[in-house]
């Protein structure tokens, strides 16, 4: 049977043309047969899809069910599910069995989504490639040998592969849109605040977010419904009323003004250039006003952000000492000798690097000119958009300055640094931002971004659905993994 | 020698843990004492993904300390930070506390120098922070252990400016602090727990030197007896080194009370960059004036100005307005009682307090909470003021209902301790008293007060002490 969706997999549920467990057996077994290759999953959840499959033939004989009732999932693998190992990519956790389940976790839980695996990504949220992860890299579904992108690359994959109607995946500066875009399919990051940290094994606290990843923008309309909402946990939650993502959806797009800044588009390669033209002339064909407008400080948030984030990431990181928790090394001697062993053995080249680079802005002397003039950055960056919000509702940019790349492509830091010029300006202004697809240059997905004003999830949701209603970009499916 | 006349000048860094249930920023239990590790939660294990949530009560303990040393700013918008170091009773590597936007700042604290002067300290700030876990390093053979009961118990340190010139100073100033923390009732001030410990900056210069000289920090002191010793070895330690052409050198110190001496524990190039940063995972604490303002109702008359008012308003004795009010229970006891007195006045109500209700409580061995009502204590002060009971049997009274409900009304009703003033039952036994005892009365009648106290005496026997002294003096006289 071919599902169209999450929509149309509910239905069928509910009118039980087919059981909780028929859907999950389903995607189990593409699973089975497709995620080894790709290496998309870091292990499965068996014993908690069977508890899930039960609760949501429950929840659907009782009609409590949700739209997200019996549609199955996979975790990114650094959201904390309790009994289940939550390994965030890394050696350090290789062992970490997490004690308590994420906010993100539990509200899927307990829409009655069921969750077959953990996914893999790059070590602790660090990478653009998904080649970061101690449990090997991410294949492309489109090109196996081409990069998923990351950090939330095993998502991405599994989605793209049809593996899971949904995946979650966290971005800090592009790490749901980014792999989204390499990968054909659609990715939503909420504003910051909008989905509970609580339960995310930090990266960058004032930057991560939590978000999802599917096929289309309605699915990912239903999933970030569930996925979103104020908690007393997390200190920096949004307080704001739970919203249905999914309401705003038909709406047409006839008048609504779409930001473009010329810059970026006109820096893009020519058959990019030319998808992301088509796609924001499509947008203009149902009516979409196009407007210019300027993001004069986006060209320093690269600068700003890789400040930032591996300050953040520095402090955050201190907890893995080998103490308490995972990795620890043999044999120390005295404690600096097992901090020193635990660490280097525990984490990945670029998880040590940003250490290094965090903990440096961040020592006296060096604060004032980087990390405070990163903040600085970050101030006006904020000021600029919410200065082309006054002209704009949404504004479209390119996701990715270029489709997925080959493994070991990029050996110098800098150079994959610059996969996120894109997306990371939207992640420092804390603003909901998506990726869909718009076409293939190469055999090989590319993605348009839509960015919007604080907590308008819904306005990109309903352009990115719009779009979709006219285009077939997003039904896409890579050779091979028809379903 | 040198003829040099050297000047110390001291700070001190107190800090004083708060008497909330909770923790600064989850809601386990600070209760002090309970086996290793049974009061931890996942936060404080700092198990990956959880986050710190601030615990509100802390913020109105520390507007309250504000308040109480009239500082300058409370602050309408503080923020937190993280002070970074890798220690293995700080499981998150950073220490969550308040550098650039403390709640506090700019306060100050007036104490007694040694000669009866009044002096003013000036508080620089007081900071909301987190205490760390305890290591233990000398139960096991191979390895320490880690305690993390006290990790993340909200804390707040108090720093002064260096304003204080001796050790005795700034013993002073430290109980003074201990005071005030303890009436406003935010922390135990319990110095063996470490509730209530202090850094000490100390440093000397030649008397009329502006600069201050290098400082020493002597970490942890937790007695004021061990303030004031560590303070003066130091200060000689740092003399002799100057006066022998040396320097001293800034570092952390430690005082040693079993060798009364400091050593170093890590000079300046040693110490830790703490890589300060404001805490993404909490908001700025924002308040209005109201906010603050709500704490006033909270803040006590502190024991210097309860003295004062004692002495002034209610004529109490110098000596024993300065005992109540520096005891916070006897001053609450005695609060209340004279707020119900009628007949009875405030020095009478402290004469029973320091007189027969202290040795009473001094008896107890300290096991009794609040012992007696202030309804039942001025209960029992206005029947003796009354006249209805003599002082001896309040004595009695007092003992009889000390540690239960029982008013001093039922127990003189139950037990008929009132004094006999009925000059008709009185009459009658001086009458007999005087017919069967005739020798004694002629020498009474003829000037012998010895006798006049025999009959007293006799009256006294009679009525198994209840009759009113005045009454039968007035009856024998008029015989």
């Amino acid at each position: 049977m071919k599902f169209q969706g999450i929509s149309h997999i509910s239905e069928l549920i509910k009118n039980r043309e087919i059981s909780v467990q028929e859907v999950q057996r389903h995607y189990s077994e593409r699973l089975s047969k497709y995620a080894k290759n790709l290496n998309c999953v870091i292990s499965f959840t068996s014993d908690l899809t069977t508890e899930q499959v039960q609760q949501a033939q429950r929840m659907i004989d009782e009609n409590k069910a949700t739209v997200l009732t019996g549609i199955p999932l996979v975790h990114k693998d650094l959201f904390c599910t309790q009994g289940f190992a939550t390994t965030c990519g890394s050696r350090m956790l290789e062992n970490f069995i997490a004690p308590y389940n994420a906010t993100v976790v539990e509200n899927l839980q307990s829409s009655g989504a069921i969750t077959l695996a953990k996914a893999n990504m790059d070590e602790f949220a660090m990478g653009s490639s998904n080649e970061n992860s101690y449990f090997g890299a991410v294949k492309n579904p489109w090109n196996l040998n081409k990069v998923p992108g990351g950090s939330s690359g095993g998502s991405a994959a599994a989605v793209a592969a049809g593996l899971v109607p949904f995946a979650t995946g966290t971005d800090t500066g592009g790490s749901i849109r980014q792999p989204a875009a390499l990968c054909g399919i659609t990715g939503i990051k909420p504003t910051y605040g909008r989905a509970s940290r609580y339960g995310m094994v930090a990266f960058a606290s004032s930057l991560d977010q939590a978000g999802v990843l599917a096929k289309s923008a309605e699915d990912c309309a239903y999933a970030l419904s569930t996925v979103c909402g104020f908690d007393e946990k997390d200190s920096t939650s949004a307080q704001v009323e739970k919203e249905d993502f999914s309401l705003n959806l038909k709406k047409p797009i006839k008048g609504m003004k779409i930001g473009i800044v010329r810059d970026w588009i006109d820096s893009l390669s020519a058959e990019i250039k030319e998808k992301t033209i088509q796609s924001i002339s499509e947008l203009e064909n149902q009516g979409a006003e196009i407007v210019e407008i300027q993001l004069p400080t986006s060209h320093l948030a690269v600068s700003a952000y890789y400040v930032i984030a591996p300050a953040e990431c520095s402090s955050n990181l201190s907890r893995f000492d080998g103490i308490r928790y995972g990795h620890r090394c043999e044999n120390p001697e005295d404690i600096n000798d097992l901090y020193i062993r635990s660490r280097t053995e525990g984490f990945g080249e670029e998880v040590k690097r940003r250490i290094m680079v965090g903990t440096w802005a961040l020592s006296a002397g060096f604060y004032d000119a980087y990390y405070r003039k990163a903040q600085k950055i970050r101030r006006l960056i904020v000021n600029d958009f919410a200065s082309a919000f006054e002209k704009v509702d949404v504004i479209a940019a390119p996701v990715s300055p270029e489709v997925a790349f080959d493994f070991n492509a990029k050996k110098d830091p800098v150079s994959m640094y610059n996969e996120d010029i894109f997306t990371i300006p939207s992640s420092l202004a804390g603003l909901p931002c998506l990726s869909m697809p718009i076409g293939l240059v190469d055999g090989l997905p590319v993605g348009l971004q839509l960015i919007g004003n604080k907590l308008q999830e819904s306005q990109i949701l309903n352009v990115a659905y719009q779009y979709q209603q006219n285009t077939e970009f997003h039904r896409l499916v890579p050779e091979g993994y028809d379903e | 020698m040198s003829n040099i006349q050297w000047e110390t000048v001291i700070g001190l860094e107190i800090h004083t843990q708060l008497k909330t249930k909770s923790k600064l920023f989850a809601g386990t239990s600070t209760q002090y004492g309970a086996s290793p590790n049974s009061q931890v939660s996942l936060l404080e294990a700092a198990v990956p993904g959880t986050l710190p949530v601030f615990n509100e009560k802390v913020l109105r303990y520390a507007i309250r300390f504000g308040l109480a040393i009239d500082a300058k700013v409370i602050a309408k918008e503080s923020r937190f930070d993280r002070k970074n170091y890798f220690y293995p009773d700080s499981p998150k590597g950073y220490q969550i506390t308040q550098l650039k936007h403390p709640i506090v700042e700019h306060g100050t604290v007036i104490i007694q120098t040694e000669d009866g002067e009044n002096k003013t300290i000036r508080v620089n700030r007081a900071h909301i922070e987190e205490d760390a876990g305890k290591s233990v390093h000398d139960k096991y053979a191979d390895y320490s252990g880690i305690d993390l009961n006290r990790c993340g118990t909200p804390l707040i340190e108090i720093v002064s400016e260096p304003d204080m010139s001796n050790a005795k100073e700034a013993v002073a100033y430290m109980r003074e602090i201990h005071t005030i923390v303890t009436h406003l009732g935010i922390c135990d001030g319990n110095m063996q727990e470490g509730s209530f410990r202090c850094d000490a900056n100390v440093s000397v210069r030649p008397i009329g030197q502006k600069e201050l000289g290098t400082r020493t920090e002597l970490k942890n002191i937790n007695s004021f007896r061990f303030v004031e010793k560590a303070i003066n070895v130091e200060v000689k330690r740092q003399i002799k080194l100057l006066e022998s052409g040396e320097k001293v050198t800034q570092e952390t110190r430690l005082y040693d009370s079993d060798k009364n001496e400091t050593r170093a524990m890590r000079s300046k190039e040693e110490a830790n960059d703490y890589r300060y940063f404001p805490d993404p995972d909490l908001l700025p604490v924002v308040i209005d004036q109201s906010y603050i303002d709500n704490e006033r109702q909270f803040i006590p008359e502190f024991p210097a100005a309860k003295q004062a008012r004692y002495i002034a308003e209610l004529g109490l004795k110098e000596e024993d307005a300065k005992i109540i009010a520096n005891d916070k229970e006897l001053s609450g006891l005695f609060d209340e009682t004279i707020s119900l007195q009628k007949q009875s006045t405030p020095q009478m109500c402290a004469n029973m307090l320091l007189g027969e209700y202290s040795s009473l409580l001094k008896a107890d061995d300290g096991n009794s909470d609040k012992p007696v009502s202030s309804a039942q204590f001025s209960n029992l002060l206005e029947n003796l003021a009354a006249g209805k009971i003599s002082h001896k049997i309040a004595k009695v009274i007092l003992e009889k209902i000390w540690n239960t409900e029982i008013s001093a009304d039922e127990i003189i009703e139950k037990e008929s301790l009132a004094q006999v003033s009925d000059s008709g039952e009185l009459d009658q036994i001086i009458k007999t008293l005087v017919e069967n005892n005739p020798s004694q009365f002629d020498e009474y009648k003829q000037g012998n007060m010895k006798m006049f106290n025999f009959f007293v005496g006799q009256v006294m026997k009679q009525t198994k002490g209840r009759a009113n002294p005045a009454q039968v003096k007035s009856i024998l006289e008029n015989f």
